[in-house]
């Protein structure tokens, strides 16, 4: 994610020559290229297509994360010798065990024999990984491999299953959730118009997950829809849904005739009992689809991989498998994830890559407990998270309040320009997960121990209530 | 560590059972239009092993849950598969049919040749670097490596206009074509040129932009088809083409093989100017032009303000499996307010994709070294040899023999024939997989497309039997 001139949150029309003189800046117009183009251009050609109505309903201020680089970007060039600690993006930090990243070099290599080179591999992915996570992740839960899509990462899969959906459909996200739910279904046409004064759209359906509620939506008062998208371990807010409140969203799903698509990218963080995988509940194989991913359970931010679960089970309302569209969709709109990745998920799932695996994860997992105490330790902020996800969720008060309700929580850009100023540290304001958020930041447990417990120290020091 | 995929060659019966066994870019004979089994969607039955399910299914419910959620009308349009899984099904097929044939597949265009090691040692290398504290890197730009970047600008673009912040890698053309049809949205129309790849007319159906298809006509409805034929020397006749919003064009060309001259272009970025239109301007086999063609839109003048380009390492560096792309959006292409095109796909490429393979696009900078390049253009070197000699064969066999020179595609005609009708001739009788050309669009009734990549054993083997069959 990078910070340039595209990112730019804020179109006005009267600053139209503005944003011409940025994009078309002074070279562009004075510079006689080698295509011969007319160097004296009176006004630049507009085509006559019309911006996607949809593209532009989005949220002013771009794709959440894209922003936070964008100041994180800024600060490091205000305050350049500053130690800048990230705990916003959340961005896996530690090297990928040998055993693992050996497998793709092995792989890269093989591709220049005559014996080992591939070219296209099945655009669901190799048969053998597939096995592999349906045997391992899945173990007992009777998914079939069949059933396993595997893909460059969960934030490309959840936009090939709005695709696959389209824009007729309805959808409820948790309040706060993931960006890319609400983001996605905006672009595809399914959310309605933006209300500017509450950040809702129209068409959405926004799943409330507070202290209250123990983070699990109040069912009974949710409307119906189509699709509901669930994340758990929670991404914001880092808490895992128990097995009962699972099977009471199987059964509201089931009751309404709804498709869950059920996101456990955190899932090999969760410490306790709570269940890994949405199949683990009676019925769920009919009702849901579970997205995946190796970035936080291996490292793979960068090297791309994730999978999707679509059972053989769920079928439209006319009897169509879901799964035949899926795979259409696949097959046309994706052409497989990179088989050297591919070699690196297969060396993940064996018994000594998990082994490696683990021991990267316990390393997160102190840094959410440090964190957790950092804020548990402070009078008036109350922090969750943390236990079963790499993310610690602060709610912290109104200076001068001892308590937290919504109205006398701060308002989140507020706390983490404060933060960001004051102690060099970046975070990710709630109110950019939803409406649900605001009062709240998040801060990611991914770091290399000495930030964590740098960061710890210095937030101690920012929020002690005066 | 191998994995099963389609190979270029079989050879034994164990090969080929293995490759019957083994799932290729279609996903196996479950997937088979009439012979979709019906055994593992009817039952409402719930498998022995998840005990104490019983009670969340109705025991008297003969028919299988559904949920309420209406199908997507949209892929209700689509006739059939995918086109190229399609041809790996009856491939698969053969093969079970016939386990000791030894065939030879010049269908779906499928690299076959190792990649150059100088390429292969830089992704190993950022590979196992991935398991250092200095190497690791986590989340990438979604745009991509800055030098990476950098590379494709000056290796593609030189003196083009093209800035390094105009290029937006990718994992490959097909996901780039979604991810454009997704940024223009279900309210533009669209002309392709006919035939065309497959990818632009289906991803357009995917996303609403298009009608019903036309069994007589063999075509969706409000889709611009530009018929490109022999004898219009495979450019279309832009008088005759209505306007829409989206222009693709594809050159060299898959599948005639047929490379657009700079004036044609010109004529097609003057035709975009005058109706406002946007071309995207697929120029994924540009390194196989051999004649004095533009390799890029762009070179073009005022191509900038009406083109988008997307391009591949797929075909120039063996990366079919590997996955990496590129997409071009000028500053200077904008939309009917003036707002930037590229701010909008911006948008699209943060929030749809998180980029490409990190280990990928180490290879990537790789191939845009001297030696990378060097290595790449020996490599198109050799398939473009093999396109001679296909072309060659069947010249001489009478044939009325279309591209090969620009391209890894021959494009031969068969005058009054369905080209499904040859497709299966040739696969029945000489083993060798090729695509037919009605798989492209109306407009490639009557030929077969044979892809050039392969080994030049098989390819030569090919030519002999297709010399025996049609002598």
């Amino acid at each position: 994610m990078e910070s340039s001139m595209l990112s730019s949150p804020v179109r006005m029309p009267h600053s139209f020559l503005a944003q011409r003189a940025r994009i078309c800046p002074p070279r562009m117009l004075l510079c006689h290229n080698a295509s011969g183009d007319d160097v004296n251009q009176p006004r630049s050609h507009f085509t006559k297509v019309r911006r996607n109505v949809n593209v532009e309903n989005l949220k002013r201020g771009g794709y959440l994360f894209a922003e936070i680089s964008k100041r994180e970007a800024e600060h490091t060039q205000k305050y350049p010798d500053v130690e800048l600690i990230r705990l916003g993006i959340g961005d896996t930090t530690e090297p990928i065990p040998e055993i693992i990243t050996s497998a793709m070099a092995e792989q890269a290599l093989a591709l220049s024999t005559m014996e080992g080179y591939r070219g296209y591999g099945p655009e669901q992915g190799n048969q053998v990984l597939r096995e592999a996570i349906a045997s391992n992740v899945y173990k007992d839960l009777g998914v079939e491999w069949e059933e396993v899509f595997i893909s460059d990462g969960a934030q490309c899969d959840i936009s090939r299953l709005q695709m696959l959906f389209g824009s007729g459909v309805t959808v409820a996200v948790q309040d706060p959730s993931f960006p890319a739910y609400v983001d996605v279904s905006v672009i595809l046409g399914q959310a309605g118009r933006l209300d500017e004064h509450t950040c809702r759209y129209a068409n959405m359906v926004y799943m409330r997950c507070l202290p209250e509620n123990n983070y699990f939506p109040d069912l009974a008062k949710t409307p119906a829809t189509d699709i509901i998208f669930f994340c758990s371990p929670n991404n914001p807010t880092g808490i895992a849904a128990s097995r009962s409140e699972l099977q009471q969203l199987v059964d509201f799903a089931r009751k309404n005739g709804s498709i869950i698509v059920y996101d456990c990218a955190y899932a090999s963080f969760i410490s306790d009992e709570s269940p890994r995988s949405i199949f683990e509940i009676p019925g769920a194989k009919e009702v849901a689809i579970e997205v995946s991913s190796f970035s936080k359970l291996a490292g793979f931010t960068g090297v791309r991989l994730g999978w999707t679960v679509v059972p053989n089970e769920l079928r439209y309302a006319s009897g169509s498998p879901v799964i035949k569209d899926f795979n259409r969709i696949v097959t046309t709109c994706f052409n497989g994830a990179s088989n050297i990745a591919q070699a690196g998920g297969l060396a993940c799932l064996s018994k000594k890559g998990q082994e490696a695996l683990r021991s990267r994860r316990e390393h997160y997992r102190v840094n959410a407990e440090i964190l957790l105490e950092a804020f548990e330790a402070l009078g008036g902020a109350r922090a969750c998270g943390g236990r079963n996800a790499p993310y610690v969720w602060v709610e912290v008060p109104k200076e001068g309040n001892r308590d937290c309700t919504s109205n006398t929580r701060r308002s989140g850009w507020e706390l983490f320009d404060e933060i960001l100023e004051r102690s060099h540290i970046v975070t990710v304001p709630g109110i950019g997960f939803g409406p649900g958020g605001e009062g709240y930041i998040r801060v990611s447990a991914f770091g290399r121990r000495e930030h964590i417990v740098e960061a710890s120290t210095r937030l101690k020091t920012l929020l002690m209530p005066s | 560590m191998s994995f099963s995929s389609v190979s270029s060659s079989s050879s034994s019966a164990a090969a080929a059972a293995a490759a019957a066994a083994s799932i290729s870019s279609s996903s196996s004979a479950f997937f088979s239009p009439p012979n979709f089994p019906s055994s593992r969607v009817s039952n409402a039955s719930v498998p022995v092993k998840r005990v104490g399910t019983l009670q969340c299914v109705s025991i008297e419910e003969k028919t299988a849950y559904k949920t309420k959620v209406s199908r997507n009308a949209n892929m209700a349009k689509l006739q059939a598969g995918y086109l190229f899984p399609e041809i790996a099904r009856r491939r698969q097929a053969h093969l079970l049919k016939y386990p000791d044939a030894q065939v030879i597949s010049l269908g779906i265009g499928d690299t076959t040749e190792p990649i150059p090691e100088v390429i292969t040692s830089a992704m190993s290398k950022r590979s196992d670097g991935l398991s250092t504290l200095e190497g690791y890197s986590g989340y990438g730009a979604e745009q991509g490596e800055k030098p990476l970047r950098a590379a494709i600008a000056s290796t593609f673009y030189r003196d083009l206009g093209i800035g390094d912040d105009d290029i937006f890698v990718s994992d490959g053309a097909k996901c780039d074509i979604t991810r454009l049809q997704t940024l223009f949205g279900s309210d533009v129309t669209i002309a392709v040129q006919d035939p065309s790849y497959p990818a632009y007319v289906d991803s357009g159906v995917i996303l609403g932009q298009t009608g019903h298809y036309q069994k007589e006509l063999e075509k969706y409805g409000k889709i611009e088809y530009m018929r490109c034929t022999p004898e219009n020397g495979f450019f279309p006749d832009l008088t005759t083409v209505a306007r829409t919003d989206v222009i693709f064009f594809c050159s060299p060309n898959n599948p005639t093989g047929s490379a657009a001259t700079r004036e044609q272009l010109i004529r097609l970025v003057q035709f975009a100017k005058d109706n406002g239109s946007i071309i995207v301007f697929d120029s994924a086999y540009g390194m196989y032009m051999s004649d004095d063609n533009p390799r890029s839109i762009f070179e073009i003048p005022g191509a900038r303000e009406v083109a988008v380009e997307t391009s591949s390492f797929s075909k120039y560096a063996g990366f079919t499996g590997v996955r990496l792309g590129w997409t071009v959006v000028p500053k200077e292409l904008l939309f009917s307010d003036g707002f930037p095109v590229a701010k909008d796909f911006n948008r699209i490429v943060c929030t749809c994709f998180n980029g490409a393979s990190n280990i990928a696009q180490a290879g990537g900078l790789a191939c845009l070294t001297p030696e990378g390049l060097s290595a790449m253009r020996e490599v198109i070197g050799f398939y473009k040899e093999n396109t001679a000699i296909i072309v060659e064969t069947f010249n001489s066999l009478g044939f009325k023999v279309y591209g090969g020179r620009n391209a890894p595609y021959v494009w031969v005609h068969f005058p009054g024939r369905s080209s499904w009708d040859v497709f299966s001739e040739i696969l029945e009788k000489t083993h060798v997989v090729t695509t037919p050309g009605s798989g492209f669009g109306p407009g490639g009734e009557g030929f077969v497309r044979v892809s050039a990549f392969g080994h030049r054993a098989n390819i030569i083997e090919a030519c002999r039997r297709f010399k025996q069959l049609y002598r």
